[in-house]
């Protein structure tokens, strides 16, 4: 099953396809069920057999993670193969195998601040899916204060020992590794911080699971008693955490608004205008009789359509050389607000069927848009909240200073 | 679709921009103003045809450059930043588009030559009511021997006032509301029964209505095919609608650089008012509208140069998107300036007035949703 990536992209193209043909299972070209995702790890159950055969070829090829280096178990393919292999996943409608903080954030993150040691050890492992890891940023008094953390990390010789708590932990009593910012030096703010790696399993952590509005428990307050932390999981320099800490935040915006929401409808959900015209009704010209829900609605495919155009815009900037942080700084405020309009209109031209919780009555798909409504209103808090965004915005694109 | 400039397209946006600027500042149109010009100027209209600005989209062969729709769409964004007054969007685009999309060889040999020149200008004339709705033409085209006898009203047409040939939408079938029917004509400025009056409108730019008692014309002035003049006019009229995007764009990005360097520089409470977050925030979101209607803007520039077959929805998203923008950025323009926003001195009220004009011609953001949900079927 080994790939010899051709340096031909015509050939290339061809091998892949080749490949996908004979690797990719036929239930992982359906459309992906929210209960059939892959988020690998230990805990991993595997709903759909197929599903781990399918991570366990693309792992095995690295590419779940394309573009990183072969030596850590990427894909080591460069920009345009890496192109060719989207494209020809999204034409026979693959699954996704693998969600993975892993991937979207710390794997990123340490290829560029870890040590080689580090790499080859963590790297391989996330490229697999073999290791799920979550995020330790927040915690009860630092949200979009975040360099206001407090957890305790002291330098004992031999290891480093931790004591304090995180919340809003995503996934904390799924994931087996954990990155988290940890406090090392009380007397300065920004530059006390460090970038410290553990195990879930180390004596001392322990994940208690909050319930969302939406019903689901995705994120847990995570408490840390006397955890001893190995020397050698220091990424970077002591003390100087932020700096990736910020990369980090950089990479888990981008993937977020690259479409990696929570409460995007998921699957089995029609456009809003579709159930517009099924609960509202049309008038004899075909136009969704509510004029001013049909105007809404216009409006945010308009929206989505604007955001579209201006992913493909800076992508083709970025390929012609020319700076693109301008629109990469906008581009997760404006993913959570066209997101959460969507849902907002999906409950509303559903009518009274988008008004149900759980039971027989309300169908499935109404169900999942209801829900799907409620766990949006976390896009605009998630990864920094859109008032965060948009100081950043401000301040580091429009060049407006603070307060003297 | 293609955002990335080429060569020449650049090379032109710069010519253009230094352009509105050191010819065509925002104090030029105070000028035009105030010398009660309505937004006239010969002189300008010379050098840019010099320039070849009216022949971009005119092809080579009948003395054009023939650039494209990405090219002229940088021309539009440049005189949009300086709001400045000139004839391109009736002549240069739409003018040009019908001759180019509809004209017989002949007609296109006489006319296309002398628009690419800035001999002639255009204006086309659709509307009759006082809100955009090119179905709705009721002007009637009698057939009369050889020609054809024509009787109607046309309101607010953009540069009528000083065009020399009028392309004018009549019905020789059918009844308003029906796209069949509808013919275009041309019809010279001195035509027997044509009367123009000229307008003096809120952005000094200048506009017309037209009376049309008994206009003859002959037959070899129509355009296009007869009752068939819909499918040369929706076309041409979705490119000057993706002009006048670009175009309010450029407004909008002056508008908007005008207002941030304000707050960059004005104090209250010894502070900036730059560093309030009130503010922040609010400047943040319409530099986020810009960035999007930027790229709704040079996709459909360049899907008409690339023949997509979505032009039509291209255009609708880039006019509406456009539209909503200019109003947003206009307002808080004069909003952030304070007091001296509401002053005739200062230019926020200049561009909030051409603002609403730019939002009103060809269709506002509410013809456009429309548009675009028709045609995507709902
Ligand atoms: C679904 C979801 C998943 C998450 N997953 C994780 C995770 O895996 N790991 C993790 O570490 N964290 C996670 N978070 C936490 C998230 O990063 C924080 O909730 C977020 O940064 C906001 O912090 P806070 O909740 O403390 O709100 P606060 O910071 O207390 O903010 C409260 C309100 O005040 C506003 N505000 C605060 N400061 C300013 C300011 N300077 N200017 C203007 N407005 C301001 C905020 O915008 C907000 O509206 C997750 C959150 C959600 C909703």
């Amino acid at each position: 099953m080994a790939f010899d990536a051709p340096e031909d992209l015509d050939e290339f193209r061809t091998s892949v396809r080749d490949w996908l043909e004979e690797n990719c299972p036929p239930s992982m070209r359906t459309p992906l069920k929210d209960d059939e995702i892959v988020w690998g790890g230990t805990r991993e159950k595997f709903k759909n057999p197929e599903s781990k055969l399918w991570l366990e070829r693309m792992g095995e090829q690295g590419w779940t993670a394309p573009e990183w280096p072969a030596k850590y178990g990427g894909g080591g393919l460069n920009k345009a193969q890496a192109r060719i292999l989207q494209q020809e996943l999204r034409k026979i409608r693959a699954r996704p195998a693998l969600f993975s903080f892993g991937l979207w954030m710390f794997g990123p993150a340490l290829l560029e601040f870890g040590n080689e040691e580090q790499k080859k050890r963590y790297i391989p492992d996330i490229v697999k899916g073999k290791t799920r890891w979550c995020q330790g940023y927040s915690e009860p008094g630092a949200g979009s204060d975040l360099a206001g953390l407090q957890t305790k990390c002291e330098d004992k010789g031999d290891h480093w020992l931790i004591n304090g708590q995180k919340v809003w932990t995503s996934y904390a009593d799924q994931a087996d590794w954990i990155f988290c910012l940890v406090r090392t030096d009380k007397t300065v703010k920004h530059e006390g911080i460090s970038f410290l790696v553990f195990d879930m399993e180390t004596e001392g952590v322990e994940a208690r699971p909050i319930k969302l509005i939406s019903g689901s428990s995705p994120f847990c307050e995570t408490f840390f008693t006397d955890v001893k932390v190995p020397k050698d999981q220091l990424v970077g320099e002591l003390n100087a955490g932020w700096t990736i800490a910020k990369r980090l935040l950089q990479f888990e915006r981008s993937s977020i608004s690259a479409g990696g929401f929570g409460g995007t409808g998921g699957s089995g959900i029609l456009p809003p205008q579709e159930y517009a015209k099924q609960h509202v009704g049309v008038d004899e010209s075909g136009r969704v009789a509510d004029g001013d829900l049909r105007a809404r609605i216009t409006e945010h495919l308009m929206y989505s359509k604007a955001f579209g155009l201006t992913v493909q815009r800076s992508t083709e900037e970025a390929k012609a050389g020319q700076e693109v942080g301008h629109t990469a700084s906008i581009m997760k405020y404006a993913a959570a607000k066209m997101n959460q309009d969507k849902c907002e209109l999906l409950v509303e031209a559903l009518g009274t069927d988008g008004l149900g919780w759980d039971g027989d009555g309300f169908a499935d798909d109404a169900k999942k848009a209801t829900r799907g409504w409620l766990r949006s209103k976390g896009n605009s808090i998630e990864g920094g909240t859109s008032e965060i965004n948009l100081n950043v915005v401000a301040k580091r694109v429009l060049g407006l200073r603070e307060h003297q | 679709m293609s955002f990335v400039l080429s060569e020449d397209q650049q090379m032109l946006r710069d010519t253009a921009m230094a352009f509105a600027r050191d010819e065509m500042p925002v104090t030029h149109l105070r000028e035009l103003r105030d010398g009660g010009a309505n937004g006239v100027d010969a002189e300008m209209r010379g050098k840019l045809a010099e320039l070849g600005f009216f022949g971009v989209l005119v092809p080579e062969e009948h003395d054009g450059v023939g650039l494209g729709m990405v090219a002229m769409g940088q021309i539009m964004e440049a005189q949009g930043r300086t709001i400045a007054a000139t004839p391109l969007l009736q002549t240069a685009v739409i003018g040009a588009s019908v001759l180019i999309l509809g004209g017989s060889e002949a007609q296109k040999a006489e006319w296309l030559p002398k628009i690419a020149s800035g001999e002639v200008t255009v204006a086309v004339a659709v509307d009759e009511g006082t809100h955009h709705a090119p179905l709705n033409v009721a002007t009637e085209a009698e057939r009369n021997g050889q020609g054809y006898t024509l009787n109607g009203a046309k309101r607010f047409v953009a540069d009528g006032h000083h065009a020399d040939i009028f392309i004018v939408a009549a019905r020789t079938f059918g009844e308003a509301g029906q796209a069949h029917g509808i013919s275009l004509f041309l019809v010279p400025n001195d035509a027997d029964g044509l009367s123009v009056q000229a307008l003096n409108t809120v952005d000094s730019h200048g506009a017309a209505h037209l009376t049309l008692e008994d206009v003859a014309v002959s037959e070899d002035h129509v355009v296009g095919a007869v009752d068939a003049g819909w499918e040369v006019l929706e076309p041409a009229l979705d490119r000057g609608r993706i002009a006048l995007a670009a175009e309010a764009l450029g407004s909008a990005q002056a508008a908007f650089d005008m207002t941030l360097e304000y707050m960059q520089t004005r104090k209250q409470f010894g502070q900036l008012i730059g560093s309030f977050q009130s503010l922040q925030h609010r400047a943040a979101k319409m530099f986020t509208e810009l960035e999007l209607t930027r790229s709704c803007v040079a996709a459909a520039l360049s899907g008409v140069d690339e023949n997509r077959n979505d032009v039509a929805e291209l255009a609708s998203l880039a006019k509406a998107r456009a539209s909503d923008l200019i109003h947003l950025v206009s307002n808080e323009t004069v909003q952030f300036h304070g007091g001296i926003g509401m002053t005739d001195a200062h230019d926020s009220g200049l561009y909030m007035k051409r603002a609403r004009v730019q939002e009103a011609l060809l269709g506002g953001a509410s013809y456009h949703r429309d548009r675009y949900a028709k045609l995507n079927g709902f």
